[in-house]
């Protein structure tokens, strides 16, 4: 701590900054919060205030009842847990073998797995529509699904390849020499102490699913298959009638997500430059 | 067992648990990527789904010829310049104040985060309805409290861009708050008291020890920065809903999307993309060979 040579009045300085670029910073979220608060004729008022004049939770009440807000959250929860669940049992093993074994063309692999972080959207999006409405799979889970496997698989395997390495070789080495098969010293002695890895790996792959608007414009398009982002971009776009919608809408997707990054946004730090570092 | 058995059964082990994987990834990566490359050679689109042919370079040639190509590209560099450098120096800055001693600053560096945390699609979509004309939050307060006249935020190409750019700036300062952050305080407190000693100034204290140290660990989250921001369709596409007005607020992934799932021109689509894809490679390509090289100096 650079406690010398700071004077009271500095310090006031900052903190009188902070609190405004804080509050600058806040604030499309509270704007969004506070839309979501307005009563239905009032949807488009030129006012700013945080509390709305006859403040009411009556777009929540309509979200879950009068429109599809449920079932987008079902699909949405389907097709998320499906490509964590994938991505997580592929990338822990595969990513272990990137970090402990030596076979042919592993740099290949490895170099190979970073530069798909190079691709632009529309790189693997296009050649998987057109197969993907070849087989028919438009408008269906399966195809998002592995639409998204696509992105989520290599940066996955990194990031577990990347926590295998911090933990030392000699521990399934004694396991192999104690007499463990190649297996249970990867499965009971390795597995347990990389579960803070599966856990990170695992949530960030479904916020990513879960908070994707692009891939998920293109594969779906009846609106009982809609995921959440494009339910409410389908309110946002209907402004005069469907706003409070939206911003409800939001305020629910959101305060999860939010909350859940805020509690990983150290480790995932540490994972980039873990693998700059290393790579 | 025998040592040979041992070997034999790490072999196998080690191909059971890398083959599943592999094969998804060809499944869904290599065959799709060498499918793009197919598509980019022939004439496929919406009037050529099923009976396409291979053409040869002829998209390349086309994407090439096109002036709109150069246009598109020339927003895409300031769009990726000026985001980049907003991020870097805003996270910065706000890092060099939070790493003093002051009381209650975790609050600070939670709330700050939460740009980032946001779904990407909402920040989008309620930026712009912000930017509304007539009931947006940015408008009213231009014109309520700081007497400003409004602007017309949405319909102007150039400030429909710069919509797009102060959104995507809101989201992308956190990240490079909390790795400069983190940088900070792996410097040793000891190198700024013996320059204290020497009588330095603050800002020769920033420029001689600050920098220098935040240098290798902002070098690549700049690098990452740079490829996300240029690949970055959500913010583009969103706010300025598919490239309104007119065509004239696109960056490359936002043009190629339009052309791909807008107008259907597959074969041009996929040439587009492999060039963005070979424009960021040799970026990345050169980057890591410039870093080779300054740490050869170090």
């Amino acid at each position: 701590m650079r406690r010398r040579g700071i004077s009271k009045l500095k310090l006031v300085a900052i903190y009188i900054f902070l609190i405004l670029f804080t509050a600058a910073t806040l604030y499309p979220v509270v704007r969004v919060f506070s839309i979501s608060l307005r009563p239905g004729n009032r949807l488009l008022s030129t006012s700013l205030r945080i509390i709305p004049d006859g403040a009411t939770f009556e777009a929540y009440r309509r979200l879950f009842t009068e429109t599809d807000f449920l079932r987008w959250m079902l699909n949405s929860l389907i097709v998320s847990l499906a490509v964590t669940l994938t991505g997580v049992i592929f990338a822990s093993a595969a990513g272990y073998i990137f970090s402990k074994y030596r076979f042919i063309g592993k740099k290949v692999g490895l170099t190979a797995l970073l530069t798909t972080q190079m691709f632009p959207a529309t790189m693997l999006l296009l050649p998987m529509y057109i197969m993907i409405s070849k087989l028919g799979l438009i408008n269906s889970y399966l195809g998002l699904i592995v639409v998204y496997l696509a992105t989520v698989l290599p940066f996955c395997i990194w990031q577990m390849k990347g926590y295998y390495d911090t933990i030392p070789d000699s521990l399934h080495e004694a396991a192999i020499i104690d007499g463990c098969s190649h297996f249970q010293a990867f499965y009971k002695v390795i597995l347990p102490l990389a579960a803070p890895a599966l856990v990170i790996t695992a949530l960030f792959s479904f916020m990513g699913s879960w908070s994707e608007y692009i891939v998920a414009a293109v594969i779906l398009q009846d609106q009982s298959m809609f995921t959440l982002p494009l339910g409410l971009k389908m309110f946002q776009a209907n402004m005069s009638t469907d706003w409070g919608l939206y911003a409800a809408g939001s305020v629910i997707v959101s305060i999860p997500v939010v909350v859940l990054f805020i509690i990983l946004s150290k480790w995932l730090v540490s994972g980039l430059t873990l693998g700059s570092v290393k790579g | 067992m025998k040592p040979n058995q041992k070997d034999v059964e790490a072999t196998r082990f080690k191909y059971l648990f890398l083959l599943p994987a592999l094969i998804l990834i060809f499944a869904v990566v290599i065959y799709p990527f060498i499918y793009n490359i197919v598509i980019s050679l022939s004439n496929m689109s919406m009037s050529h789904f099923h009976d396409w042919q291979i053409v040869g370079f002829r998209q390349y040639a086309k994407v090439f010829s096109e002036p709109i190509f150069y246009s598109v590209l020339g927003k895409t560099v300031v769009w990726t310049i000026v985001n980049v450098f907003f991020h870097v120096v805003i996270g910065v800055f706000l890092a060099v104040l939070l790493n003093r001693y002051l009381p209650g600053k975790g609050i600070f560096r939670t709330l700050l985060i939460i740009p980032w945390a946001m779904p990407q699609y909402i920040t989008a979509l309620t930026w712009r309805g912000m930017f509304n004309y007539e009931y947006g939050a940015i408008n009213l307060i231009l014109s309520r409290l700081l007497h400003l006249p409004m602007v017309q935020w949405l319909k102007n190409p150039t400030d429909a861009f710069a919509a797009c750019i102060l959104t995507n700036i809101w989201l992308g300062f956190p990240f490079m708050m909390v790795i400069a952050y983190g940088g900070l305080q792996s410097i040793p407190k000891e190198l700024y008291e013996v320059a204290d000693v020497d009588g330095a100034s603050g800002w020769q204290k920033f420029w001689k020890i600050t920098v220098p140290h935040l240098r290798p660990v902002m070098i690549p989250a700049i690098v990452l920065g740079v490829i996300w921001t240029f690949n970055n369709l959500n913010v583009i596409w969103l706010v300025s809903n598919g490239g309104e007005p007119s065509d004239k607020t696109h960056i490359l992934v936002s043009y190629v999307y339009k052309a791909a799932f807008n107008l259907y021109r597959y074969g041009y689509a996929a040439a587009l993309s492999m060039v963005i894809f070979f424009i960021l490679l040799l970026f990345g390509i050169n980057f890591i060979r410039k870093t080779r090289a300054t740490e050869g100096a170090y």
